[in-house]
Formats: structure tokens, C-alpha cells, sequence
């Protein structure tokens, strides 16, 4: 039987994939968007997991909510991608240190 | 009109004229300013005389006017009130009648100047400040009054602000003044917590009582009036340029001529005067305190006296004279002769206003000149000058015989009498030092006269008389060879320069002092030093004694006949060295040229306060400034701050690497470190 543990294990190792694809990944932007959306998953996940576990569908109002913001955040990031490709001919994230101090 | 209004009118006209003018002068004009400082000042003298006239005809009663509340905490109680009884009404009519003159004066002397409006407006907050001084219910109100004067003085002393000598000046006579006010403020202090009030009547009232007390005052023992009445002396030896604290009142006298006489001849320095008359009872109950006021006085009255004698300009004779005659009244109240002290107060402002006006007719009249080594044969030139000048001297120097004399015979006598009669150690020293000074007075004024109206013209020597017969065409056409000598001290004729007279505005006040200088001792002798008719003026307002009064008046004829002889011998010496013999005073130099040094450079009193004073103060000075302020504060506050950022912002503006996901690592970092906290400790 499946339960509550097994959902948040899995949602634990997206969350940690997530974040690994955000700090060691130092080629490309689009990893960096695409990890991103990851975490946004596994924090999906959890919510889903708990709304089944409590029986309370306030969890998967808001997983439809996240899930919309993402796609929003997916457009923007893209559209931003897209103009700093343009300017800087590379998406390469260590290409982008124009705030050094 | 009722006195409490006319009091009132008074004092506070001038007030508002000094406001008007002095902010809105640029506005309304210069014209409009003067009319309004001179015609309040005019209104003033105008009030003034009759409460006079009715305190000597003796129907009127001593009288407080209430103001405003000022200050009340806990018993400590002070308000503007304006005191009036006869001691206030002769200052009264001092102060007004010879600053309305001057005022006028001041239209004809200042004529060029370019700030008018500014220059009357101080001449009018100068007499109100000290207005309120005389008038004065409580020493802290007469202490408002005294540093308004001083202030005002300072204001005027740097009138021509461009001249760094005139600044020196002021800076010189506020810093000097603060010494002697720093003195009285503890007498006022020491007052407060012996009597519990600062009102004037109460503690006058309660002074005898005090008598014989001692209090702790610098881990000793002394005694409690003593120490009060020295301390407020002190205060007014400030004020009143005595031996010590003298020392701003010949530099004062870069302030325009005007200034010279109303303030530093007439009024202001007499304040110390007025202050101990008016504290007459506390004084009675020192009689320590009255010795040291009458050694200090008679060794200024001496002291200055020789200075003046070796001096060249015309307008620093005149103010180490004035030093001097302060002298005077300064031992006369040290011996208990208030009335003679008063008396000379009075007829001193007549005739030593007199001659500083004058003076500044001699120097308008030769552009600017104020060295009287380049003076000489005036007398054709500006007769009226010249007579009212003579009047002044003659009142200065005493002269009179009998029943009749000139202001300053009245009064020097009245002091010098009082003096012997007074019959102590201290009076007798000072009767002779008094006596001495007589002679060196009316040595140092006959030289004045004679080095400035007779003999040969000198005025070629002069670079301002030089300027100016270079730039008056006329001039130069006429007499042109003359002109080009080179300037040097001795150098005689005329340079075909032509002094001419002053202007009425200049004159008609002279002409009016010059009257008050002849008339005012032979009119009111009777009045202030009187044994029968002054005490019923006076009454309670000063320590009158009637019985030293009656005592001066028959000392021996020898006594009374030293000043005229005194009189004599420096009008023959004078004559002798500055008419008969023109070479003596340069053999005299070269045969005691220690003695002309000493006292041509005034007994080097500039120079010692230099040594112990300023080169200290300058050294204190520079140690807290490089090695406190600079060295410690600044390298440790300001400075080291800023150094400390710059240094840390090296480092810390590594961490700033532009890379987005080092930010969001710390970000990651940063979020469990808070969660953490949150979730172990925060509960």
C-alpha cells in the first residue's frame, strides 16, 4: 500500500533535484527554469498528498493555483530568456555576472 | 504726563527705534532711520531732565514701574521692572542728553559712510541697553543691561568691519569685558545664596545686617560682604577699564569718533561707577572691599594718566585720560565720597563727550589724521573747534578758584577733598596719587591743545593729508612743489592743504557739551556734594554721608589748593616743551629714553598679557586642536569610521558575485538556517 510517507519521499527528491539543478548547474538558463518548475512540482505533490491524507480540498485548490502561477512564470522566464539571448548571443549562467560587485 | 509713562517712553523709544532701523533700514532708508534713532533719543533727554529737576526740587518719591514677569522659580523671582530715584535720574539724564548729541553728531560725521541705517541703529540699542541698566530693580536686570551694552559696544567698536584692526579690537574689548563679567556673575550668584533674592532695595535693605559674616568661598573662610563686593567689583573694573582689565578701552578706539564718545568716554565705561553707587549700602559694609576700590582706583587714575602722556594719537590721549578721570570716581566711592564720585560721573560725560567730539572735528577736519605729530596751528583754521576744545580742557583739567570754576574743578576737588578727609591710609595715598595725576592731566591735555592748535603747521608729514591734496585738483595747481615732499614725521608746512570746519550737525552738539563742560559743576555742585543741600537729594539712593561731605569742605586751604598748583606746574611744563622750546620733549626721550619707552609702550601691559595669556592659550590651543581634535577625535571618530567601511566593503563587496545562483544558495542557506531557529529554539 501506498502512503503518505512514499508521496512526500518523492516530492522530498524532486524538492532536492530542484535545487541541485538551480546551484550546480552552471551552462544553461534553461535548466535553471526547468528546476525551477521541479520544486513547483514537488510542492504540487505535497499539497495533493496532503489533501488526500486530511480529506480537505483546500490542498488541490491550491496545486491548481501553483500549477497556473507556473505556467505564468514558464511564459515569463522564457520571454526573458529570449531577450538576454538576443543581447548577449549566450545563455550560458556564467555568462550572466553583469551585477559583480 | 505721569512718570511711570515718560520712564517708560524712555527706555524703550530708543528700543524700538534700534529695531525699526536696524531691520527694516534697508527699506525705509537711511534719512528715515536717523530721524527716527536721534528723534527718540531727543524725546528721551527731553522726559529726562524734568524727572531730574523734580528729584533735585525734592517732590519726587523713588518709584518702581513694573513691566513683564520674566522669571519665577521656586524663590528665585526676577521682572522687568524700571527703577527710578535720584541716581537714576542723573544717569538718566546723562545717558539721553549725551546720546541724543552724539546722534546728531553722528549725522554730520557719518555723512559718507555707506551703512547708516546699521551704524544708528546699534547707537540706539546702545542706549537702550543701557537704559535698562540704569534703570535696573534687580542685579540680574542690570546685568541684561550690562551685557546689552556690551554687545552693543562690541557691534560698534567693529563697526568697519573690513579693518582687521578694528575686529582685533572688538574681539579684544568682549573677551576683556568677559573677565570682569565673569566676576560679577558669581557676586550675583554669591548674592542670590546670601540675601535669597537679587532684588536691589531688598538686598540693600538686609546688607548691614550682613556685616562681620564669613562664608566658604575656595576652601577658606572669608567674609561674606567682602567677598560679594569684591567679586561685583571686579565686574565693574571690567567694565570701567581698571588697572588690569584696562587694557580694551585705547583699542576701542577704532570704532568710529562718535562711538569713542558715547560709549567709551560718557556712559558704558561709567557703569561700574554707577553699579558700585548703587550697591552704596553693601560696599558700607565692606570696608576691605572699599580700600581695594579706592588702590585700584588711585593707581589707575596714576597709571594711565603717565601713559597718556606719551601718546600720539589724538583720539588714545583722550581715552587713557578717560581711564583715568574713571579712576577717580573709582576712589572717591572707595572712600565713601558716592555724591563727589557721581558728581565727577556727570560732569565728566559733559566734558569728556566734549572733547572726543572735537577730537573727531580735528580729524574730519584734517581727512582722517589722527597723529597729532602732523597737527600743528589748527586754531586759525577751525576756531569753533578749537574754543569748545579749550572749554574742555579747562574743565577736564579743573581749573577754577573760589566760587567759581569749570565743570571738572567741582568735582576732581569734591573727590580730592573727600579723599584727605576721609582721613584714612588709603584716602590720603590716593589724595596725593590723585594729585599727581591732576598734574600729569593737565600736562597731557595743555599738549594736546598745543601740539594740535599752535605752533608750525606739520600736516605735510601726513600720508592721509598727502592723499588727499593729491586728489584735490585745486590743491595741487596752487601749491604743487610743497605736495611732492617726501612724508616723514618732521616734515613741516602745509602741503597746501587746507583743513575746513565741520558741519552744523557736528558743531551745534559740541557747541551744546561745551556748555555743559563750563556750566554743569559751577550749577549742581550744591545738588550732588552739597553737606546741606545733597543729602535731601539723594536720600536713600546712594550711602551719602553728609558728614564726610561737611568734612571735605574744610580741609585745610593747602589741601585745597594743591590741585590748582598741580594744575600750574603742567600747564608751564606743557607750554615750555610743546611752545617756548619745541626741542624738549626729544632731549627729555634722549636723556631717560627707559622711562619714555616704559611708558610709551603703556608699561608693557599688552606685552605681559601676552606672555601669560594669549602665547598660552595659543599653545592650549594648538595641542587640542592637532593632538585632541585632529590626533584623537577625528582619527578615531570620523576618519577612522570612514576608513573602517572602506576597508570592510573591500571584502564584503566580494561576496556580491553576480552569479544567480550563489545568490539563491544563501538564499537556500539562509531560509533553513531560519527554519531551523523556528522549529528548535523558537519555541
Amino acid at each position: 500500500m501506498i502512503g503518505l510517507g512514499h508521496y512526500l519521499t518523492v516530492a522530498a527528491i524532486l524538492f532536492v533535484l530542484g535545487v541541485l539543478g538551480i546551484f550546480l548547474n552552471r551552462r544553461n538558463v534553461i535548466l535553471m527554469l526547468m528546476a525551477i518548475e521541479l520544486i513547483l512540482l514537488a510542492v504540487n505533490i505535497n499539497l495533493v498528498a496532503f489533501s488526500a491524507f486530511l480529506g480537505d480540498l483546500t490542498g488541490q485548490v491550491m496545486a491548481m493555483f501553483v500549477l497556473t502561477v507556473a505556467a505564468a512564470e514558464a511564459a515569463i522566464g522564457l520571454a526573458i530568456l529570449v531577450i538576454f539571448f538576443r543581447r548577449r548571443g549566450s545563455i550560458a549562467v556564467d555568462d550572466a555576472d553583469r551585477m559583480r560587485g | 504726563m505721569s512718570m511711570a509713562l515718560s520712564l517708560q517712553l524712555i527706555v524703550f523709544l530708543p528700543l524700538l527705534a534700534a529695531v525699526v532701523g536696524g531691520l527694516f533700514g534697508p527699506w525705509i532708508g537711511k534719512t528715515a532711520t536717523k530721524v527716527l534713532t536721534t528723534g527718540a533719543l531727543f524725546v528721551g533727554a527731553a522726559l529726562s531732565w524734568p524727572i531730574f529737576f523734580s528729584y533735585i526740587a525734592g517732590h519726587a518719591e523713588p518709584q518702581v514701574v513694573p513691566v513683564l514677569t520674566w522669571i519665577h522659580s521656586g524663590s528665585f523671582v526676577v521682572d522687568w521692572a524700571l527703577r527710578v530715584d535720584s541716581l537714576t535720574a542723573v544717569m538718566l539724564v546723562v545717558v539721553t542728553t549725551v546720546s541724543s548729541l552724539v546722534h546728531l553728531y553722528s549725522w554730520g560725521y557719518m555723512e559718507e559712510d555707506p551703512s547708516q541705517s546699521r551704524f544708528f541703529a546699534y547707537l540706539s540699542l546702545f542706549s537702550f541697553a543701557m537704559l535698562m541698566l540704569v534703570t535696573a530693580d534687580s542685579l540680574v536686570q542690570m546685568f541684561f543691561g550690562w551685557e546689552g551694552v556690551g554687545l552693543a559696544s562690541y557691534l560698534l567698536i567693529g563697526f568697519w568691519y573690513q579693518k582687521p584692526s578694528a575686529n582685533a579690537a572688538a574681539i579684544k574689548a568682549f573677551v576683556v569685558n568677559r573677565v570682569g563679567d565673569f566676576g560679577f556673575s558669581l557676586g550675583i550668584f554669591g548674592t542670590f545664596l546670601v540675601f535669597g533674592t537679587i532684588s536691589i532695595p531688598a538686598i540693600l535693605a538686609a546688607a548691614p545686617g550682613m556685616a562681620g559674616s564669613t562664608i566658604g568661598f575656595a576652601s577658606m573662610h572669608v567674609d561674606t560682604m567682602t567677598l560679594l563686593c569684591l567679586l561685583l567689583f571686579v565686574g565693574a573694573m571690567g567694565k570701567s577699564a581698571q588697572i588690569g582689565l584696562h587694557t580694551w578701552l585705547p583699542d576701542a578706539m577704532e570704532g568710529p569718533t562718535p562711538v569713542s564718545a558715547l560709549i567709551h568716554a560718557a556712559t558704558m565705561v561709567t557703569a561700574g561707577v554707577f553699579m558700585v553707587c548703587r550697591l552704596s549700602p553693601m560696599f558700607e559694609a565692606a570696608p576691605i572691599a572699599g580700600h581695594v576700590v579706592t588702590y585700584v582706583g588711585a593707581a589707575t587714575c596714576f597709571f594711565t594718566a603717565t601713559i597718556a602722556c606719551a601718546q600720539n594719537d589724538i583720539k588714545r590721549v583722550i581715552a587713557y585720560s578717560t581711564c583715568s578721570q574713571l579712576g577717580y570716581m573709582f576712589f572717591a566711592a572707595g572712600v565713601g565720597a558716592y555724591g563727589a564720585a557721581m558728581f565727577h560721573l556727570f560732569t565728566h560725560a559733559f566734558f569728556k563727550a566734549l572733547l572726543f567730539l572735537g577730537a573727531g572735528s580735528v580729524i574730519t577736519a584734517m581727512h582722517h589724521e589722527q597723529d597729532m605729530r602732523f597737527y600743528g596751528d589748527l586754531r586759525k583754521q577751525i576756531p569753533f573747534t578749537f574754543w569748545v576744545m579749550i572749554a574742555g580742557t579747562l574743565a577736564i583739567t579743573g581749573v577754577g578758584f573760589g566760587p567759581l570754576g569749570f565743570a571738572g574743578f567741582w568735582s576732581k576737588d569734591a573727590i580730592l577733598e573727600s579723599a584727605w578727609a576721609s582721613g584714612m591710609v588709603p584716602g590720603r595715598i590716593a589724595f596725593w596719587l590723585g594729585v599727581i595725576a591732576a598734574l600729569l592731566t593737565s600736562f597731557y591735555s595743555w599738549r594736546l591743545i598745543f601740539l594740535t592748535f599752535y605752533g608750525q603747521p606739520r600736516w605735510a608729514g601726513s600720508e592721509h593729508i598727502q592723499h588727499a591734496v593729491h586728489h584735490t585738483p585745486e590743491a595741487e595747481a596752487s601749491e604743487g612743489d610743497s605736495a611732492l615732499s617726501p612724508a616723514h614725521p618732521a616734515a613741516a608746512g602745509t602741503a597746501g592743504y587746507h583743513p575746513h570746519e565741520s558741519p552744523w550737525a557736528m558743531l551745534v552738539p559740541i557747541g551744546l557739551l561745551a556748555l555743559g563742560a563750563v556750566f554743569a559743576g559751577q550749577i549742581f555742585h550744591g545738588t550732588f556734594v552739597g553737606p546741606e543741600t545733597a543729602p535731601e537729594f539723594w536720600r536713600a539712593s546712594i550711602a551719602f554721608s553728609a558728614h564726610l561731605a561737611e568734612a571735605a569742605h574744610s580741609v585745610p586751604f593747602l589741601i585745597k589748593i594743591m590741585p590748582l598748583v598741580a594744575w600750574v606746574i603742567g600747564l608751564v611744563i606743557a607750554w615750555n616743551n610743546y611752545i617756548r622750546d619745541p626741542d624738549a620733549p626729544a632731549a627729555f626721550v634722549a636723556a631717560f629714553p627707559g622711562v619714555y619707552k616704559f611708558v610709551a609702550n603703556k608699561w608693557y601691559f599688552d606685552e605681559l598679557y601676552d606672555r601669560i595669556f594669549v602665547r598660552p592659550a595659543w599653545w592650549l590651543g594648538r595641542l587640542f586642536w592637532k593632538g585632541g581634535d585632529i590626533g584623537v577625535i577625528d582619527r578615531f571618530g570620523p576618519h577612522g569610521a570612514a576608513y573602517a567601511v572602506g576597508v570592510g566593503n573591500r571584502y564584503t563587496s566580494r561576496l556580491q558575485s553576480g552569479y544567480l545562483n550563489a545568490y539563491a544558495l544563501v538564499m537556500l542557506l539562509g531560509l533553513i538556517g531560519a527554519a531551523t531557529w523556528a522549529l528548535w529554539w523558537a519555541k
